[in-house]
């Protein structure tokens, strides 16, 4: 029998009875509610709406930025760690957009772009192609020469290696890239709609900060991870075994 | 006909192969013998164009099956998808038949790794052949295999040669593979390595 999600529910239970008991020893809902108090709230803004409005339109937001900067990030990654020339070339504005600070990356979007939504998606997508470079260049530079004098022996085309020889061997780093790029993306982009936008988790969450309502804050940060967690579950981890499927057989 | 005329490779400083010439007609079989680190495997790569950097020409050879000295499957991909994604106009009913004659029949959907050294050498025939090949190269293509599968490889490698009469050109360090399955065998020696005693 899998142990994997019993001790994960247990762990996740843990958690939930640590923050009871420290509310609890605080004891003011207006600093930390307990989890019960975050019923009422969560349910009269799912019933108002608001909560799936908000979550929708932060999820579009990562949807479209997560899309980009793993495609840019593949493309870029795979072409410096398959050409040395070009990753001498490349690596040091590599070095510079790792270091740059999100925030700046955003202000800088916001200015020049204008206060919309190809800016705030632009700041969220830069923010994140240099770590999914960073990580695909690595299994570029991984990827067997034996498989490749095996394509160009038989002529294989362009479109042919990527599906059957390079793709299968990339999959470990993109499922990498992508698993840590949903937990940043996300993070950034409630940054961005907090800087720069009228609606969105990140907007709603810096409402309630100036109402210094901590409980709604809580309840859309919450929803918006259980909103991640799912991605994770439904979408990453299936994919990646169906990815990793034949190291199994 | 297929002309090799390789006058030097160097890696750097370091000549490794010189004067090396012949020519293959369809149906011949040429086996090179040498030591290991002699540059047999660098021949092989030059002949199949995957090493260009070398002065000298080589010719006549556009469709090429390789069988790698490891078997270099997909890992992947299925036995039949690792034929289909090598040869994709040869078609499903040819490449069946090809699994048939290497013995890998109703094995179609398993993968590489479900199958033993001997078998993936065999898959690695079948893949090299199935695009009907002008050349095939056969790099120490029963090493590591023991005894009885050594002879039936043998024996399998002989037999299909004969039925699709490519051009072969084997390479093997063992010089008693070389004349059973070769009518001509040459021997790589010296530094840089030059090919003599072509019989």
């Amino acid at each position: 029998m899998n142990a994997t999600p019993l001790v994960q529910g247990l762990s996740i239970a843990l958690l939930l009875l640590l923050w009871v008991l420290v509310a609890a020893q605080l004891a003011d809902p207006l600093i930390l509610p307990a989890p019960g108090d975050l019923i009422a709230p969560f349910w009269g803004e799912l019933v108002s709406g608001d909560l799936l409005f908000h979550l929708g339109q932060t999820l579009i937001r990562v949807v479209w930025a997560f899309g980009l900067a793993m495609a840019l990030g593949l493309a870029i990654g795979f072409a410096m760690g398959r050409s040395p020339s070009l990753n001498r070339w490349l690596d040091p504005w590599l070095v510079v957009f790792l270091n740059l600070p999100a925030l700046v990356l955003i202000v800088l979007c916001y200015l020049w772009i204008g206060l919309n939504e190809t800016a705030a998606i632009a700041a969220v997508t830069l923010n994140k192609v240099p770590n999914v470079v960073t990580v695909i260049r690595e299994g570029a530079r991984a990827l067997s020469p034996d498989f490749d004098a095996v394509a160009r022996v038989y002529r294989l085309g362009w479109w042919a290696r990527l599906r059957h020889i390079h793709l299968p061997q990339l999959a470990p780093f993109i499922a990498a890239a992508s698993r840590n790029g949903l937990a940043v993306i996300w993070k950034i982009v409630l940054v961005v709609e907090l800087l720069g936008r009228s609606n969105g988790v990140g907007f709603q969450i810096h409402l309630y900060f100036q109402l210094f309502n901590v409980g709604l804050i809580l309840v859309y940060a919450l929803s918006f991870i259980a909103v991640m967690l799912l991605v994770e579950w439904a979408v990453i981890q299936p994919w990646e075994r169906a990815a990793g499927r034949w190291r199994q057989a | 006909m297929i002309h090799v005329d390789v006058r030097q490779k160097r890696f750097g400083d370091r000549a490794v192969l010189a004067d090396i010439a012949f020519a293959l007609e369809r149906g011949e079989t040429l086996a090179i013998v040498g030591p290991s680190g002699i540059g047999k495997s660098t021949l092989l790569r030059i002949v199949a164009g995957l090493d260009v950097a070398f002065e000298g020409t080589v010719s006549g050879a556009h469709r090429i099956g390789f069988v790698f000295q490891e078997p270099t499957l997909l890992p992947w991909r299925p036995l039949l998808a690792n034929l289909m994604i090598a040869h994709p106009k040869a078609g499903d009913g040819a490449a069946r038949e090809m699994l048939a004659a290497v013995g890998l029949a109703g094995r179609e959907a398993e993968l590489p790794r479900q199958l033993s050294l001997g078998q993936q050498r065999r898959l690695s025939l079948a893949r090299a052949l199935l695009g009907a090949p002008e050349l095939l190269i056969l790099d120490e293509p029963f090493a590591s295999l023991d005894r009885e599968t050594h002879g039936e490889m043998l024996r399998l490698t002989e037999r299909l040669i004969a039925e699709h009469r490519p051009a072969t050109l084997l390479v093997t360090h063992d010089p008693g593979e070389a004349s059973r399955l070769a009518g001509r065998v040459g021997t790589l020696a010296g530094s840089p390595a030059r090919l003599e005693g072509m019989t």
